[in-house]
């Protein structure tokens, strides 16, 4: 697999958001989130259940209209460039057809090199499901199949939503290790997840949301050891945040 | 009646002539006109299914108002079309299995329609946004959806079908029950029984009978299969 950094004329990052506000049925979900990303790295976003994680994911992915606010990837509007991102949501939606089709069918719809399934299923460790039907995998195959269905579109950069919360030890592991991969490759990755062992792993830097705000944005060496804000000290420390 | 129930059996067992000349007739007509009722409302399915239009609602209304179209009124409608006065009598298809197929398909055109409408919009519903994640073009989508539908779909191509040749109303207007041409199964049993060939008709309704059992039996399996590969 290649990367498709050089493909495209205009770089994705950095990405700007300002003021991003959304409400959902009244409930105010995001209340200002700024942020800044530079142009590498994995970018891990945390913060407690119900925090507004997924649907900023959503947002930077172009796949829904923020209430206010301004996001810019690069020169662009989130949803001018969902084709060169890929998102793998918390809970995937896979086709009811065969594990292969399933990646064939992105292959094709993208206008993607046919002959990398092989290669794509057996880089997430599922060659030996090839031919069973993808509704029939366990919660972590399918997971893992998700994974391999973004990869199959070369994103430029890659959103992953909690990839990893059914996974076994050493699935986990293999995913992150293939997140790795992707981003030294130079995709850039910004990954939400719970785990903290596993942000310790792979973070560059963390982004911590908190009663619709980033309550903090801080390099992954600093954060673990001595986090700014309260709310992800108590975050860190097990307390319930709401 | 115990007589002419013998008789229908030794007419089935004995494979006759005549009474095979109307089951493969029925079955020719009803096949056809549930394939072109595929053909037109699959599309159409699908196509209410993910748009979002103004007047959706009232074709909503519309296509399953028409599912209840009764098979009377239908006939008589092809019929008026296609009498040597009406706007396509010159087509000559009155009295033809051609205007029997016409009449079929218009009937069971909604039942696919709207059967499939609800099937497709359940799915589309649940991929939508994985969907515009991929960016996949309208096209893409309706030919993913179809085919992520297909064991669905296939129960609802079987409903029309079971439908369809059970229907008498239609095909007795428009086909006129000629032997040799246009007798079908339900017509031959409707003016057979009044004629007094009882045994025809008798051997007719469980053949007839078989068909609807088999109908039956094959949503069963397609659901079954479906189920096994978690295709539901
Ligand atoms: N479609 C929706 N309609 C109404 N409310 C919604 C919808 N989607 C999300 N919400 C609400 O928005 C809030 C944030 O949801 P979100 O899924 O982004 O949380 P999260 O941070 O990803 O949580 P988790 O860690 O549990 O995945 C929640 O309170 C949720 O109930
Ligand atoms: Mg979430």
């Amino acid at each position: 697999m290649k990367t498709a950094l050089s493909a495209h004329a205009t770089a994705l990052l950095p990405l700007t958001v300002r003021d991003l506000v959304l409400r959902v049925d009244k409930a105010t979900v995001l209340d200002g989130v700024n942020l800044d990303l530079g142009g590498r790295g994995c970018t891990m976003i945390m913060g407690a259940n119900g925090a507004g994680k997924s649907l900023l994911l959503k947002l930077l992915h172009g796949l829904m209209p923020s209430t206010s606010g301004r996001i810019s990837w690069g020169e662009h509007a989130p949803s001018e460039v969902t084709a060169r991102q890929a998102l793998v949501f918390q809970k995937p939606v896979l086709l009811r057809r065969s594990v292969a089709a399933n990646i064939d069918f992105v292959l094709k719809a993208r206008g993607k090199d046919m002959t990398r399934r092989d290669a794509l299923l057996e880089h997430v460790g599922l060659s030996h499901k090839a031919g069973q039907p993808a509704r029939l995998l366990s919660g972590g195959e399918a997971q893992r199949l998700a994974l391999a269905r973004a990869l199959a579109t070369d994103p430029e950069v890659l959103l992953l939503d909690e990839p990893t919360a059914s996974l076994d030890p050493a699935s986990v592991l293999a995913i992150e290790s293939i997140v790795s991969e992707a981003c030294s490759r130079g995709v850039r990755i910004i990954f939400v997840t719970h785990d903290i062992g596993q942000a310790r792993r792979i973070a560059d830097d963390v982004v911590f949301l908190h009663r619709g705000r980033v309550a903090e944005h801080t390099a992954a060496a600093t954060f673990f050891p001595e986090p700014h804000s309260d709310a992800a000290r108590n975050y860190l420390s097990g307390k319930i945040v709401v | 009646m115990g007589e002419a129930l013998g008789l229908a059996v030794g007419l089935v067992l004995s494979g006759d002539a005549d009474l095979l000349e109307i089951v493969l007739l029925s079955l020719r007509v009803s096949l056809t006109a549930t394939a072109i009722a595929c053909l037109v409302g699959l599309p159409v399915g699908a196509l209410v299914a993910i748009g979002r239009f103004r007047g959706r609602n009232a074709v909503l209304i519309l296509m399953n108002a028409l599912m209840g179209l009764p098979p009377v009124v239908v006939g008589l409608l092809v019929y008026l079309h296609l009498s040597r006065s009406g706007p396509l009598g010159f087509l000559g298809l009155l009295y033809t299995p051609t205007a029997m197929i016409i009449a079929q398909a218009i009937l069971i055109t909604p039942i696919v329609a709207a059967l499939s409408r609800q099937v497709l919009e359940d799915l589309h519903i649940e991929y939508a946004e994985q969907f515009r994640s991929l960016c996949l073009t309208r096209w893409q989508t309706v030919q993913a959806l179809l085919w992520d539908a297909r064991y669905s779909l296939l129960t609802v191509g079987l409903a029309g079908f079971g439908r369809a040749v059970a229907e008498v109303g239609a095909v007795i207007i428009v086909g006129g029950n000629i032997d040799h041409l246009t007798r079908v199964m339900t017509t031959a049993i409707a003016l057979e029984t009044s004629k007094g060939d009882l045994a025809l008709a008798l051997a007719l309704g469980i053949i007839l009978l078989v068909i609807a059992l088999g109908v039956n039996a094959a949503v069963q399996a397609v659901r079954m299969t479906a189920a096994r590969q978690a295709y539901v």
